[in-house]
């Protein structure tokens, strides 16, 4: 089974993400802050990072790029899912080293479209 | 809606379009014709039909034509059958056309645009091998208002996430507002022209590559048959067609036989791309 995180400070998107991507049979794992993603990449790293950019104690962003330069770090395919919708922060993650980007608000349609762009489904 | 209403409606859409409405799609009737018959001050489909008895108005009937047959589309539609149109269908026809260098493309019911400028965004990608070559693709509708946004090129944020690769988007659009633009570069590589499927389109000369994908499913047999025909008329005897992924020609039309080993592709039986396979 393929394995995801969900990283985002909403309760609320984290569960509408996970009903999507349990649906496409991935093994699910759930994270509030990109502190806490990155205890969970320690542990194991997941196949796919569903990440958002705006979070408390270390945003998505930062995340990403600690996670790149960590051992092991360059295995899962990040896709970030964010309310940042312009070209400059597109740009930005893309450059930081992720895979590909969602615009907020999202749908399962733009979810499997980008999660097969990357290769996961 | 009463059953007599229906048949005026359905079969002013049948006439002009090809596309069979049984009675099942009323609903698709009323959602998409109610907003046209208030557009004009009427108050329901029953006054919209007795408009249409009354004057037999030829501009109503085209408006009520393009309201219904405007369909869902999104950049790289399905994916599968562009990696076979670069991977396979475009080696063998530059191959079969090194000598006259040209390559001519037509996207039939093209809707909004997303399925031609998904094939220049992908000749671009290849600008190596094109180097030299002149490419013609030209992209045709029955509805002005899906070609008006088509020429456009101004996409929402849904409709660019649906398939396009987060690299082409930062490569190919710009923001505007609310909406991404795609680059005149591209515009620039695709003509629209309004063109009915039913109509005589010989005058439209021969193409290498036609892409007329799900549109067939919504025709009955006769309007498919009629379609593909005309298809055949235009196309090369080694050009490729390419269908939607539930669409054949088998028991259709056997002017067009499929090419073994590419599914969705569909060639002569006069010949055909599959001669030129290895």
């Amino acid at each position: 089974m393929t394995s995801c995180l969900i990283v985002d400070d909403s309760k609320v998107v984290r569960m509408v993400a996970r009903r999507i991507l349990e649906d496409l049979k991935f093994e699910i794992l759930e994270a509030a802050d990109g502190k806490e993603a990155m205890d969970v990449c320690l542990k194991g790293m997941p196949d796919v990072i569903l990440l958002d950019w705006n979070m408390p104690v270390m945003s998505g962003i930062d995340f990403l790029r600690t996670l790149r330069s960590t051992e092991g770090g360059d295995i899962p395919k990040v896709v970030f899912c964010t309310t940042e919708n312009d070209m400059a922060h597109i740009r930005e993650a893309m450059t930081a080293g992720a895979n590909e980007y969602i615009m907020k608000p999202f749908d399962r349609a733009i979810i499997e479209a980008k999660f097969s762009q990357v290769e996961v489904l | 809606m009463n059953s007599q209403d229906f048949q005026l409606l359905s079969s002013i859409v049948r006439d002009r379009s090809g596309l069979v409405l049984t009675e099942e799609k009323v609903y698709l009737l009323e959602s998409r014709l109610t907003p046209l018959a208030r557009q004009r001050g009427m108050n329901n489909l029953e006054d919209l039909a007795n408009e249409l008895r009354r004057s037999n108005d030829e501009r109503l009937k085209e408006e009520i034509t393009e309201a219904m047959t405007t369909n869902e589309t999104f950049f790289f539609r399905d994916t599968k059958p562009f990696d076979i149109f670069r991977e396979h269908v475009l080696p063998r026809l530059l191959e079969a056309r090194s000598t006259r260098k040209t390559l001519r493309i037509w996207n039939a019911a093209c809707s909004t645009g997303q399925e031609p400028y998904s094939v220049a965004m992908l000749l671009k990608e290849e600008a190596a091998r094109m180097a030299g070559w002149r490419v013609e693709i030209l992209a045709t509708d029955i509805s002005n208002e899906v070609l008006e946004k088509a020429k456009a090129g101004l996409y929402s944020q849904f409709e660019v996430q649906r398939g396009l690769p987060i690299q082409l988007l930062m490569k190919y659009f710009q923001q505007v507002g609310e909406m991404w633009q795609i680059d005149s570069s591209i515009r620039a590589m695709v003509k629209f022209q309004k063109k009915n499927l039913l109509e005589d389109l010989t005058h439209l000369g021969t193409f290498d590559i036609v892409f007329c994908r799900n549109v067939l499913i919504y025709f009955d047999h006769e309007m498919k048959a009629r379609v593909l025909n005309q298809i055949n008329k235009v196309m090369a005897d080694d050009g490729a067609l390419f269908l939607g992924g539930a669409e054949t020609v088998l028991g259709i039309c056997d002017a067009l036989k499929p090419v073994q080993g590419l599914k969705g592709v569909y060639t002569s039986a006069a010949g055909g791309m599959i001669a030129a396979a290895s």
